[in-house]
């Protein structure tokens, strides 16, 4: 009975025993799908058809003349179908219940993002789909419940603990244990019992390997940074996989909140707040107190809201491979501003952290450098809270009037 | 030694009765309170749950008063000195029941050293299965401590075998895939996976998840040591108070 699924001191696989099982058929699975050489095939053809893979880069010139030092390339990942990366790990993780024979798949959600990934993918493939979202998520991201509903999904509102993304993680894995015979759960990023962190890893890689090609491709040569904003990880590690070997300085962005001396944040590496824990199901940099009870968090992105991060990720804090910064909800929301100003695009809140982040460094950067930025996905479809975000006095009025109507 | 006092008890009765609680919930005053109700019903042993903010096993009931205590301002050092307190002045084996956390936060040494300063008699930490033991069930052991185990009914006969080996004290049986507090039936399938799991292990059996009325606990008869009666405990603690608990048990078992 070894421990497995360990980077470094990070990960594991801390689970109830009446789970083990269910584990080792994934390990299984997971293996033969690894080793079948026509799968990433299968996966690539998926994702060009039904998604908008390989999603481009754009070079971002207008930033770039403004902040007036490192050359700015954006990877496209809101160009992906449902508006995020989250599509890439949600498509192939599709794939693998489709080969498991399995009729049901839950996810957890905290933006939404993860839930209408899963709950269209769970359309496409005829499954039968939950989504667990803590409450304060179901306020703030309504829109994302819509869709997932309308897409066929059962979204249940979690009332427990914090009632954010953690306590959807918590629910899920109590549905799990009652129903795996039927049911996959489809873990949203790269955190979790193994083999969920290089499972979620080994899917959103498809983002590092195109990127790496067409950096080569369109300025004949490797950026010398690379950027994500990282929640439990997931873009973070796609994007940084394609850059692993190479001579590039890789950069995670996590969510500064009101500011890391508030206390109210979501700061696990950029920082000493946190500290290392086993909960929900793994070992990492947890948010917490000194009992071990898991600590309230706070990002103006609700992707970015959580109290633990990819062991695989910790394991590159520690080895110093991977470079951790925070950005405040301010600075993101004006990094945001300025994106959609100069460039014409629009980065999800989440994804604007590492806009942020790479914001403060290009200006003292030469015009010879490089930097790359994943967006890992869209902001337009969560105009809600955007615009409560910039504080759009007319977006107010509307809804005030749009409400109106309904009582009307 | 949890083991050996199972067993003489077992020579007089053919089933225990372990119940569970959580320290703090609904404060520390209703736990003793409680804990002498069970005491006085004629409970063989008492699980003592420290309440984590993730208790990812556990159902509604045993969620919200996990919830409860820490918002009530449970923390883990006066769960400890209260759970020492009761194994002092109550004469039944008490165990520790959390999540690996609080035990890793506290340190695995420093915890055992503590349960068995405090007279503790073993620990179950159900997200901790053996392949992440790391010590743990040795350094419990060196204290005297009972290191228990779970087995599921998708344990496998071989895995069973090997969890049987680690562990000490008896043998938590999951009666069923789930979480705590839901129904379970009580049916020929639950008998053979005991069958299965008295055939892997000579450690005593517990049975837990769904254990509700004094039929569930008939059923165990004979098939089973020990009966746990952990959600609705708590369900009746909740509805009828702290006197309700013990007229709860005593019907539950009365001959
Ligand atoms: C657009 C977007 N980016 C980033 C994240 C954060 O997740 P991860 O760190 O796994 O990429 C989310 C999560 O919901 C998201 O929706």
């Amino acid at each position: 009975m070894d421990s497995q699924g360990y980077f470094g001191r990070f990960g594991g696989r801390f689970i109830p025993e009446v789970l083990v099982a269910t584990f080792e058929e994934l390990d299984r699975a997971f293996d033969e799908l690894k080793r079948d050489p026509a799968f990433w095939q299968e996966y690539v053809d998926l994702m060009s058809t039904y998604s908008c893979r390989p999603t481009p880069i754009t070079y971002a010139e207008n930033l770039t003349r403004h902040l007036g030092g490192a050359r700015i390339y954006i990877k496209r990942e809101d160009l992906n179908h449902t508006g995020a990366h989250k599509a890439n790990n949600v498509m192939g993780q599709g794939l693998l219940v489709r080969r498991m024979g399995k009729s049901r798949v839950i996810a957890e959600t905290g933006a939404g993002q993860h839930g209408v990934a899963t709950a269209t993918m769970a359309a496409k493939f005829g499954l039968e789909c939950t989504i667990y979202m803590g409450e304060v998520d179901v306020e703030r991201q309504r829109p994302n419940v819509f869709w997932m509903e309308r897409l066929g999904a059962t979204v249940v509102p979690v009332d427990t603990g914090t009632r954010i993304l953690k306590d959807a993680i918590n629910e899920a894995f109590r549905d799990w244990v009652a129903n795996m015979d039927t049911t996959h759960y489809v873990f949203g990023t790269a955190c979790g019992p193994h083999p969920f962190p290089a499972l979620v890893s080994y899917f959103q890689s498809i983002i590092g390997v195109e990127a790496r090609e067409q950096m080569l491709k369109s300025t004949g040569r490797l950026p010398d940074r690379v950027y994500a904003c990282v929640g439990g990880g997931s873009n973070a590690m796609g994007i940084f996989q394609g850059f692993m070997q190479d001579d590039v300085e890789l950069v995670g962005v996590e969510a500064g909140g009101h500011g890391v001396e508030t206390g109210e944040h979501a700061v696990r590496l950029a920082a000493s707040d946190a500290s290392l824990g086993v909960a929900q199901g793994y070992k990492t940099f947890f948010l917490q107190d000194e009992d071990g009870q898991m600590r309230e968090t706070h990002s103006v992105a609700a992707g970015l809201d959580y109290v633990g991060v990819s062991p695989i990720l910790s394991s590159f804090k520690e080895s110093g491979r991977v470079r951790f910064e925070s950005a405040t909800d301010a600075e993101v929301v004006e990094a945001l501003a300025l994106t959609v100003r100069k460039e014409g695009v629009i980065p999800a809140l989440e994804s604007a952290h590492a806009f942020a982040g790479a914001f403060r460094e290009a200006s003292q950067m030469s015009n010879d450098e490089i930097i790359l930025i994943n967006q890992s996905g869209r902001g337009d479809k969560d105009i809600f809270t955007i615009a409560d975000a910039f504080d759009d006095p007319k977006w107010r009025d509307f809804i005030r009037r749009k409400a109106a109507q309904y009582d009307a | 030694m949890l083991e050996k006092h199972l067993r003489t008890k077992l020579v007089d009765k053919d089933l225990l009765l372990m119940t569970h609680l959580v320290l703090g919930y609904p404060d520390f005053e209703t736990c003793r309170k409680t804990v002498g109700e069970m005491v006085a019903a004629g409970v063989d042993l008492i699980e003592l749950q420290i309440p984590f903010s993730e208790p990812m096993a556990d159902g509604p009931v045993i969620l919200r008063a996990n919830q409860d205590a820490l918002a009530a301002g449970a923390r883990v050092e006066a769960c400890l000195d209260v759970a020492a307190e009761l194994a002092a002045g109550f004469d039944v084996p008490f165990l520790i029941m959390t999540y690996f956390n609080i035990v890793y936060r506290y340190g695995v040494e420093r915890m055992a050293d503590r349960l068995q300063a405090a007279g503790i008699a073993g620990a179950i930490v159900p997200d901790l299965p053996p392949e992440e033991a790391d010590g743990y069930p040795e350094i419990l052991r060196q204290r005297g401590l009972a290191p228990i185990y779970l087995f599921s009914p998708t344990s496998t006969d071989a895995r069973m075998a090997r969890i049987a080996e680690i562990g000490e004290g008896f043998v938590y049986c999951v009666a069923r895939k789930g979480v705590t507090g839901a129904a379970t039936t009580f049916s020929d399938d639950l008998a053979a996976y005991l069958a299965r799991c008295r055939r892997a292990t000579r450690l005593p059996l517990a049975v837990g998840f769904g254990v509700r009325e004094r039929a569930d606990v008939e059923f165990l008869r004979g098939k089973a040591d020990i009966a746990v009666v952990g959600s609705e405990t708590l369900r009746v603690l909740d509805t009828h108070g702290v006197s309700g608990v013990g007229a709860f048990l005593r019907g539950l078992i009365a001959a």
